[in-house]
């Protein structure tokens, strides 16, 4: 591939434009929703951009062990692996949205499921 | 090469280091996750330099206005003074022009503006009473417009700062407050949005420095003020807002009544709900959102789930300062 996916998605106006459409696709799925209660939305909305610029191959320094300790506290409350799958549908959802093509999207999947098993601890 | 200069230590920078990079070189322990200027974990204040424009992309608006920037984000181009924001402050002592009754249990507070105090309307201070107990109050004044700093203080029985105020604070006494801060302010720019108000109790107090601030600023757009409480008592400044419906054609004044029948010219219902009811659809609205912290974090989820931007939503939940419910505070 010639260009990174990053600046094929549209970097980060392309980060800005989904993390808001993604955030109340989460906040609004019984699914996973639980995981959000109480926490506070500014932190949490700025958390939610830093993983989409990752997950869309962009600027970060996130190692394994941040994943980890990042979610440790979610895994023990009951996070598995069908709350990940929850996760990148809605993902993918957004992108559909903002009209994004599916080799994309694929990209995008596959760069979050890469830290599947960081964010599990396993 | 520039220095930094962080609680009072000096840090000197190698050449295109970031401030970040700079302070945790020398062994300074700081809060920081992605280094790559998104998550926002190391957000600081510059007290003196100016934050590079890269370190200022993504924050809000009011953040930006305020000298908060991402330190992992900036090469410092000058000497920089910078700190952890909830430490940020110095003090000033001013006097007490004015003291009033709103309400049966809302005390008008009126102070001197001391010489060179900045602020925003909205923004709140710290109070500190003669034991040297501090509460936060939420600014209702106008910088343009008044000579007073003006604060409404619940009195709560047994409020250390409140008591304070309600019963040994007299005219022409000395008292110190913080500068001013907080996050939830009109700045001008895109003056035809929709604009949602919504507040309960004291929560009116920044509320109505923002509804006046964003009328004096030329706002356009329709500013709806949600005000609530219990009881038709418990609203304040009525008579002031009716004039500010009547004397502008975009600003709308709802008063809300939350228990029994309300009174001819006022709703029945808890302000968030009928403000909701009102405008089920908020895309592309700008929301600020004051009071009690139920109310204000509730509200902050569902005016986000109906479509309002998280860049366009400034809460301002009044935290409970202690466990026995004494003095409410704006944080």
């Amino acid at each position: 591939m010639s260009e990174a996916l990053y600046d094929r998605l549209g970097g980060e106006a392309a980060v800005n434009a989904a993390v808001d459409i993604f955030y109340r696709k989460v906040l609004a799925d019984d699914r996973v929703n639980e995981f959000f209660d109480g926490v506070d939305m500014e932190k949490q909305a700025a958390k939610q951009k830093a993983f989409l610029t990752m997950a869309f191959g962009g600027p970060n320094s996130y190692t394994g062990e941040d994943m980890r300790k990042g979610h440790a506290h979610l895994v023990e409350r009951g996070l598995n692996d069908t709350h990940v799958d929850v996760i990148i549908e809605l993902l993918g959802g957004t992108l559909k949205e903002l009209g994004v093509a599916d080799d994309l999207i694929g990209e995008v999947a596959a760069i979050a499921e890469s830290v599947r098993d960081d964010v599990l601890g396993r | 090469m520039p220095k930094i200069i962080f609680e009072g230590e000096e840090y000197q920078c190698e050449p295109g280091e970031s401030v970040l990079d700079c302070l945790l070189r020398q062994g300074v322990s700081v809060n920081y996750s992605c280094k790559a200027g998104v998550c926002q974990t190391c957000m600081m204040v510059a007290e003196e330099g100016e934050p590079t424009p890269a370190s200022q992309v993504g924050i809000k608006e009011t953040l930006k206005a305020s000298q908060h920037f991402l330190i992992c984000s900036c090469q410092p181009q000058t000497d920089m003074r910078v700190a952890i924001p909830e430490r940020v402050g110095s003090s000033f002592e001013t006097t007490v022009l004015a003291k009033e009754p709103l309400s049966a249990d809302v005390i008008r507070l009126r102070l001197a503006r001391p010489d060179n105090y900045d602020y925003l309307p909205g923004q709140f201070l710290n109070l500190t009473n003669d034991a040297g107990v501090t509460r936060s109050y939420s600014l209702a004044s106008l910088p343009q417009e008044d000579e007073f700093l003006e604060c409404h203080i619940r009195h709560i029985p047994g409020g250390r700062v409140s008591g304070w105020v309600a019963e040994k604070l007299q005219l022409g006494d000395t008292v110190t407050i913080s500068q001013a801060s907080g996050q939830c302010s009109y700045l001008p720019g895109r003056e035809e949005q929709p604009l949602l108000l919504v507040g309960t109790g004291t929560g009116l107090a920044p509320l109505f420095g923002i509804a006046r601030d964003a009328l004096q600023q030329g706002h356009r757009g329709p500013i709806h003020l949600y005000h609530g409480s219990s009881t038709p008592e418990g609203l304040y400044l009525v008579d002031e807002l009716r004039a500010m419906d009547e004397a502008h054609e975009n600003f709308h004044y709802h008063s809300c009544v939350s228990r029994g029948e309300a009174p001819a010219g006022m709703r029945s219902g808890r302000a968030a709900d009928l403000a909701l009811e009102d405008h089920p659809q908020l895309s592309g609205w700008r929301v600020f959102l004051c009071g009690r912290e139920d109310m204000v974090k509730g509200l902050q989820k569902k005016t986000f789930l109906a479509g309002a931007g998280m860049q366009d939503i400034f809460a301002d939940p009044f935290i409970d300062s202690s466990a026995s419910g004494e003095d409410q505070t704006a944080a």
